[in-house]
C-alpha cells in the first residue's frame, strides 16, 4: 500500500517540533507510534501533507510520579505501561487496560498520548483516563495549556487542540489506599477494536463509601463515553451488588452503540450491562485491597 | 491400520517416516526467500487497477485525461482498449467468461476497471485516483436468494442466452432411491446453515511480473502461481500466444491456499501491457484488493435432511446447496462437477441412499469458489454431514460417538463404494475416534458437563469424525479445463550420487524441498539432503496440474516413487555389471545392491551413479535419470475424529477452547513433523472459521472484510492449544501408501468446534449457529433474538 506524497521532518527537540508545527499550521501531523496514522495514510484516508516525527525526541519517553499523579511523555509506548512498575502500583486501571490495547506488535510503537489524541471511540485509552479524570497537557512554540479529558474529547476523531498544538504528556491521578479501577474488553481477537469496553474506578472514603466514582464506556457511542449519571448515582452510597446493577442499567441506558459486525445493539447494551457490573465489582475489590 | 510407520532408513538419509528439518528453511529464515515482489527487473514498470466503488452499475463514461497527462504515467488501459484486442473477457476455470477489465457495467465492487502503467507504483497509485468514472448505479444483488427472486435485475445480460442469474445446476446420487429411504424413515432430522464466504488470505498476495521481449516476442511471466504448467497453457489459450514462448516462473510463495490457483484480471493486463510497451510490467496487489477482488471460497446456503431408524441407523441423505457465485461462474474445480466434489457428503458412515441437489447463483460479489485449503468443496460437505449426524444423535437421545459409531463404514467393507459414486480406498474409522475418546477423556468430560459449573458457564463437546476425498485425479473422471489430471516428475542422478528432481507442482510452504526429497532418499538410498527438488520453472521441470487440493503426495509423491524405482531397476543392471553378477542375484538395501548371501560384495548408489557416466556396459544407454507422469488409479481418503470441548459464557456468548484432540490417519507419513504442522494450521484456519471470519456485505452490495481489521485471522494468542495423535491406514493404491494431508485439518475441525457450541446450548434449544459462531449469534440464540448478520 502506497501513501500520497507527503513532507517529512525529525525535530531533535520539543522545541524545534513546535517550531515546526507552527510553520506546518493544519496541514501538519505529529508521528509518534503511527499506528493509526500510518495505515490511514496508506489507505489514503488521511493525507497530511506534513509529518513532523518526534520519535528522536527522547526527553518525551517517561513514566513519573509527581505530585500525586503519574506524568506520561507523549513518546511512552504503550508497552512502557504494560512493563512500567509505576503504573503497576500507581494506576490498576491502567495496568489493567494497558495489555488490551491493540496487539504486542502495535503496543511496542503506538504511543498512549498519541491514541488519546487520536478521540477514535474504538479506542481503549480514552475511557480509562475519563473514569479517572486525567489531564492532558498541550504545547504549541507560544504556551502550554492543562485540559481536563472530558473537554480534550471534543467529538468523533476529534480533539480540542489548536493547530501547532501538540500533546506533550498525560496526567492521571495515583491510586491512593482506597481506589481502585479496572478496564474489561470484550473483543473478537487480539489486536481487535473493542466491540464494548468498560473502565471503572472507584475511590472509598473512609467508611467505605464511594467517594468518587469513575464510569466510561468504549465503542458504544460516538465518543468514549463517560457514565456521569451512574458516577453521580454511585457517590456517597454504601458499594453493594445492587448499586452496582443499577449503575450497569444506566449504563446500558445511557450507551448508543450501532448493529454492526461486531453485533446488534441489543446485544452491545447487554454486554455493557454485564461488563459494568463485573468492573464495578472488580474496582471494587481493587480498592478495598483484595486482589 | 497402525499406530505409527517404522522408517526403514537411517535417520541421516531422511527416508519416509523422518521428521528431519525442512531443507526450504535455510533461506527463509534468513529472509533470503525470492518471492514476487523482491524481482526487479531493468526498465521495469509498475501497474496499478482502478477498481468499482459499487457493487453494481453501467458504465457511462472513463475519462483518463488527468492521469495520462501525469508525469510518470506511461499509458493507462482500460476494458474499450482490450476489446480492441480480443482481450477485454477471459474464460474462467469453471466455463463461464469473466471481464477483465469492464467495458459494459461493474458487477462487484472491487471490479477492474482500469489500469495506470507507471514509472513508479506510487505514481501509478495516485494516476490511479485521477481517472474519473460515470456510473449508473443499478440495484445490488447481495444473496442468492434474492438473485433468484421474480424480477431481479439481470446480472450478467452480457452473457448470450442468459435470462436468469443461474449460473448452474448439478446432481448427483439416486434420488427415487433416496424417496424411499425417507419413505421408511422413523425419524428425519433436517438442518440449514451457512458456510459463510471466506477467503484464502495468504500472507504473499498475488502479482505477477510481465516480461515480453519485444525482439523475440518471448513471455517471461513471473507469477504468483500453484499451478504454472497449467496457467502457461491457459495463458496461450487466453492471450494467443505460442505455448513455446510462454515461461511461466514462480517463484517462492508465500501461502497459496488455493487463492492462487485461478488467473486474475490483473495478470492478463500486466501482460498485454508489457507486449504493447515492450517493458517489463509488475502488479501486485494490496491486502484490500486480495480480499474484496480474487478467489473467494465457500459460500454455500445449504439445506441437509438425515432419515434415520428408531434405533439408530441412518438410511438416507438428501441435501440441497444453494451457492452464491459472485459475478461471474469461477470456481477452480474438475470440469464434470457443477458442485466440485461435494457429494461426498456422505462422510463416513454408511448407507444405502443420497441425493444432492446444487443451484448456484449469481449476485454482485467477487467470483471465486476457490478450493480454500480443500479439495473442491470438500469441505462444505463434511461439514454438513458432521453437523446433520451430531444432531440426529441428540434427536434420537443417543451420544454422539455412539452414534457415529453405530453408523461408520467398517474397515472390512473398503473399498467402500458411496452412494454418490466414490470408491473409498481404505479406512478404519473406529480406532480414530476410539482414539480420539481417550485421548481426551470424552467419559470424564461428559460428567463435568453434568455438575453444576461456578460461574454458571456452559461446557460442550464436539466431535467431527471426517473424510476426505483428495489427490485427483484419475484422467478419466477429472479435468481442469480439459487438462487430465495427472502429475509428474522427472529425477536425474549425477555422477557423484546426488540428484534433482523436477515436479510439475509448485511448494507454496508445504516443504516439498524436504518431501519429495526424502521419497528419493527412501527409494534410492541417497541422502535426502542430496536431493535437489526444482519447481515452479515451466522451461525446467515436466508437466503437472500443480499444487492445491491435497494432490501433491497423492499424484507427484507417487510419480517420484515410481520414476525412483525405474531408476533403481536400471541401477541394479549396472550394478550387476560392476560385480560381474546376474541382476536376479542382487538384493537392495537402502543406498546399495549387494550379492545375495554374500553381503560384503556391494555397491553403493554413488558408486553406481558414477559408472552411469564413466563405466557402464556397451548395449547400455549412458546416464541415470527419468520421468514419469503418474494417472492415479483412484483418489485417496484421508480421514480422522477430532473432539473439542468448550465453555460457553451465556452473559456475553463468548466461547473458549477448554481441550483439543485431533487424531489423523492420511496413510504414510512421509515427514511426520511437517505433517504435524499442516495439521496444526489446519486446525487453526477451521478455528478461524468457526469463531471470527467471514466476508460479508452490506444490503449495497459494499463489502465488509476488506482487510485484516475486518477479516479476522487468529494469532497464536486466541488460537487454542491442540493435542495431535494419529493412527495409520496405508492407501492401498499409493506407491508408498501416502494420502493428501494439507487439508485435512481445515475440513474436518469447523464442524467440530461448532458441534462443541452446540452440544453446550442443546438443552436451552439451541440447534443451529451459522458460522463463524460470533459471541452475539450465541447470545441472540440463547436469548431468543434474532441478530442478522
Amino acid at each position: 500500500m502506497y501513501p500520497p506524497a507527503f513532507d517529512y521532518a525529525v525535530p531533535r527537540s520539543l522545541d524545534e517540533a513546535l517550531d515546526l508545527l507552527a510553520e506546518v499550521g493544519d496541514e501538519g501531523r505529529v508521528l509518534a507510534g503511527g499506528q493509526s496514522l500510518i495505515p490511514m495514510m496508506k489507505l489514503r484516508l488521511a493525507a497530511p501533507a506534513h509529518l513532523v516525527d518526534i520519535n528522536e525526541i527522547s526527553e518525551l519517553s517517561y513514566i513519573r510520579e509527581v505530585n500525586g499523579h503519574l506524568a506520561i511523555g507523549a513518546l511512552t509506548r504503550h508497552a512502557d505501561v504494560v512493563r512500567s512498575e509505576i503504573v503497576g502500583a500507581g494506576c490498576s486501571t491502567m495496568a489493567s487496560a494497558a495489555p488490551w490495547v491493540a496487539d504486542p506488535l502495535v503496543r511496542n510503537r503506538g504511543t498512549v498520548c498519541g491514541s488519546v489524541a487520536h478521540c477514535d471511540p474504538e479506542g481503549d485509552w480514552n475511557s480509562v483516563m475519563l473514569a479517572l479524570g486525567a489531564e492532558v497537557v498541550a504545547r504549541s512554540r507560544t504556551g502550554e495549556r492543562v485540559i481536563p479529558i472530558s473537554d480534550f474529547v471534543v467529538d468523533f476523531f476529534t480533539n480540542a487542540l489548536e493547530p501547532g498544538e501538540m500533546v506533550t504528556e498525560l496526567r492521571v491521578p495515583r491510586d491512593d489506599e482506597r481506589s481502585g479501577g479496572c478496564y474489561l474488553k470484550l473483543e473478537r481477537k487480539i489486536g481487535d477494536y473493542a466491540t464494548v469496553g468498560v473502565a471503572a474506578h472507584l475511590r472509598l472514603d473512609e467508611r467505605g463509601r464511594i467517594g468518587r466514582a469513575g464510569l466510561a464506556l468504549t465503542s458504544v457511542a460516538p465518543v468514549n463515553l463517560e457514565v456521569e449519571e451512574a458516577e453521580r448515582m454511585m457517590a456517597g452510597q454504601e458499594p453493594s451488588e445492587e448499586l452496582f446493577a443499577e449503575a450497569a442499567e444506566i449504563a446500558a441506558r445511557t450507551c448508543q452503540p450501532q448493529s454492526d459486525v461486531r453485533g446488534p445493539a441489543e446485544y452491545k447494551r447487554a454486554v455493557v450491562r454485564a461488563y459494568t457490573r463485573r468492573a464495578l465489582h472488580q474496582a471494587l475489590a481493587t480498592a478495598r485491597g483484595e486482589r | 491400520m497402525t499406530t505409527t510407520h517404522q522408517p526403514t532408513t537411517p535417520f541421516d538419509m531422511g527416508g519416509i517416516g523422518h521428521s528431519v528439518r525442512r531443507k526450504e528453511d535455510d533461506r527463509f529464515i534468513q529472509g533470503a526467500g525470492r518471492y514476487l515482489d523482491d524481482i526487479q527487473l531493468p526498465g521495469m514498470l509498475h501497474m496499478a487497477i482502478l477498481r468499482s466503488p459499487i457493487a453494481h452499475g453501467r458504465i457511462l463514461s472513463i475519462d483518463a485525461s488527468e492521469a495520462e497527462a501525469m508525469d510518470g504515467v506511461v499509458a493507462v488501459v482500460t476494458g474499450e482498449m482490450l476489446a480492441a484486442h480480443d482481450l477485454a473477457w477471459m474464460p474462467t476455470l469453471s466455463g463461464d467468461t469473466q471481464a477483465v477489465l469492464a467495458t459494459d457495467k461493474v458487477r462487484y465492487q472491487g471490479q477492474e476497471v482500469a489500469a495506470v502503467i507507471a514509472t513508479d507504483p506510487y505514481i501509478a497509485r495516485d494516476a490511479v485516483s485521477a481517472i474519473f468514472v460515470d456510473y449508473e448505479e443499478l440495484p445490488a444483488i447481495t444473496s442468492p436468494q434474492q438473485a433468484l427472486e421474480e424480477g431481479a435485475v439481470l446480472i450478467r445480460d452480457e452473457k448470450e442466452g442468459q435470462t436468469d442469474n443461474v449460473a448452474y445446476t448439478w446432481e448427483a446420487g439416486d434420488r427415487e432411491a433416496t424417496d424411499e429411504a425417507f419413505a421408511k424413515a422413523d425419524l428425519v432430522v433436517t438442518l440449514d446453515t451457512h458456510y459463510p464466504r471466506s477467503h484464502p488470505a495468504p500472507l504473499e498476495t498475488c502479482g505477477v511480473v510481465a516480461d515480453v521481449d519485444p525482439a523475440t516476442g518471448e513471455a517471461t511471466i513471473y507469477l504468483t502461481s500453484q499451478a504454472p504448467h497449467a496457467h502457461r497453457t491457459l495463458f496461450a489459450i487466453v492471450a494467443g500466444l505460442p505455448e513455446e514462448k510462454i515461461r511461466i516462473i514462480s517463484p517462492d510463495i508465500g501461502g497459496g491456499f488455493g487463492n492462487k490457483v485461478p488467473i486474475y484480471p490483473g495478470y492478463v493486463v500486466a501482460t498485454a501491457a508489457s507486449l504493447l510497451i515492450g517493458k517489463p510490467v509488475k502488479w501486485v496487489e494490496s491486502r484490500s484488493e486480495n480480499l474484496i477482488s480474487t478467489g473467494f471460497a465457500r459460500d454455500f446456503h445449504m439445506h441437509g435432511e438425515l432419515a434415520l431408524t428408531a434405533d439408530g441407523k441412518i438410511l438416507g441423505l438428501r441435501a440441497s446447496i444453494l451457492s452464491d457465485q459472485g459475478a461471474f461462474y469461477a470456481d477452480a474445480q474438475p470440469t464434470r462437477f457443477r458442485a466440485g466434489l461435494f457429494h461426498i457428503c456422505t462422510g463416513s458412515y454408511d448407507f444405502g441412499a443420497a441425493h444432492v441437489a446444487a443451484k448456484g447463483a449469481f449476485t454482485n460479489k467477487a467470483p471465486g469458489g476457490v478450493a480454500y485449503r480443500c479439495s473442491f468443496r470438500v469441505t462444505e460437505a463434511s461439514y454438513l454431514i458432521e453437523r446433520l449426524v451430531q444432531n440426529a444423535a441428540y434427536e434420537l437421545g443417543m451420544d454422539p460417538a455412539e452414534f457415529r459409531m453405530k453408523n461408520f463404514i467398517r474397515p472390512e467393507q473398503f473399498p467402500y463404494l458411496s452412494p454418490t459414486g466414490f470408491v473409498y480406498d481404505s479406512g478404519d474409522y473406529h480406532t480414530a475416534l476410539r482414539k480420539a475418546m481417550e485421548m481426551i477423556d470424552y467419559e470424564g468430560w461428559r460428567r463435568r458437563q453434568r455438575e453444576p459449573h461456578p460461574e454458571g458457564k456452559l461446557i460442550g463437546i464436539g466431535i467431527a469424525s471426517f473424510t476426505e476425498v483428495v489427490g485427483a485425479g484419475n484422467s478419466r473422471t477429472y479435468d481442469i479445463a480439459g487438462l487430465k489430471m495427472i502429475d509428474s516428475a522427472e529425477l536425474r542422478i549425477h555422477p557423484t550420487g546426488k540428484a534433482i528432481l523436477k515436479l510439475g507442482v509448485k511448494s507454496q510452504g508445504q516443504g516439498h524441498e524436504t518431501t519429495f526429497a526424502q521419497i528419493v532418499a527412501e527409494e534410492l538410498g541417497i541422502p535426502f539432503s542430496d536431493v535437489k527438488v526444482q519447481e515452479g520453472d515451466t522451461d525446467n521441470t515436466p508437466y503437472g496440474l500443480g499444487t492445491y487440493a491435497s494432490r501433491s503426495t497423492p499424484v507427484a509423491g507417487a510419480a517420484t516413487a515410481v520414476v525412483a524405482r525405474q531408476i533403481r531397476e536400471k541401477a541394479r543392471r549396472l550394478a550387476a555389471h560392476l560385480l560381474e553378477a546376474s541382476p536376479d542375484d542382487l538384493e537392495w538395501e537402502p543406498g546399495r545392491f549387494f550379492v545375495k548371501g554374500v553381503p560384503d560384495k556391494g555397491v553403493t548408489i554413488q558408486e553406481i551413479a558414477f559408472a552411469a557416466y564413466t563405466d557402464f556396459p556397451e548395449d547400455m544407454e549412458a546416464g541415470l535419470e527419468g520421468v514419469h507422469y503418474y494417472d492415479p488409479p483412484n483418489m485417496t481418503y484421508p480421514f480422522g475424529s477430532y473432539i473439542v470441548v468448550v465453555e460457553v459464557d451465556p452473559e456475553d456468548g463468548t466461547w473458549k477452547v477448554l481441550d483439543m484432540v485431533a487424531v489423523d490417519d492420511c496413510g504414510v507419513r512421509i515427514n511426520p513433523m511437517i505433517v504435524e504442522g499442516q495439521i496444526t494450521g489446519g486446525l487453526t484456519e477451521g478455528f478461524a472459521k468457526a469463531n471470527m471470519q467471514w466476508i460479508t456485505f452490506d444490503e449495497n452490495g459494499n463489502c465488509i472484510g476488506s482487510n485484516f481489521l475486518d477479516y479476522l485471522v487468529p494469532t497464536a494468542w486466541e488460537t487454542p492449544r491442540f493435542r495431535l495423535g494419529e493412527t495409520v491406514t496405508p492407501s492401498p493404491h499409493h506407491p508408498i501408501g501416502a494420502k493428501g494431508v494439507g487439508e485435512s485439518a481445515t475440513v474436518g475441525s469447523p464442524a467440530a468446534y461448532v458441534n462443541a457450541v452446540i452440544d453446550a446450548l442443546w438443552s436451552k434449544g439451541v440447534r443451529n449457529i451459522d458460522m463463524p459462531v460470533l459471541p452475539h449469534r450465541v447470545w441472540g440464540a440463547l436469548n431468543g433474538v434474532e441478530v442478522a448478520p
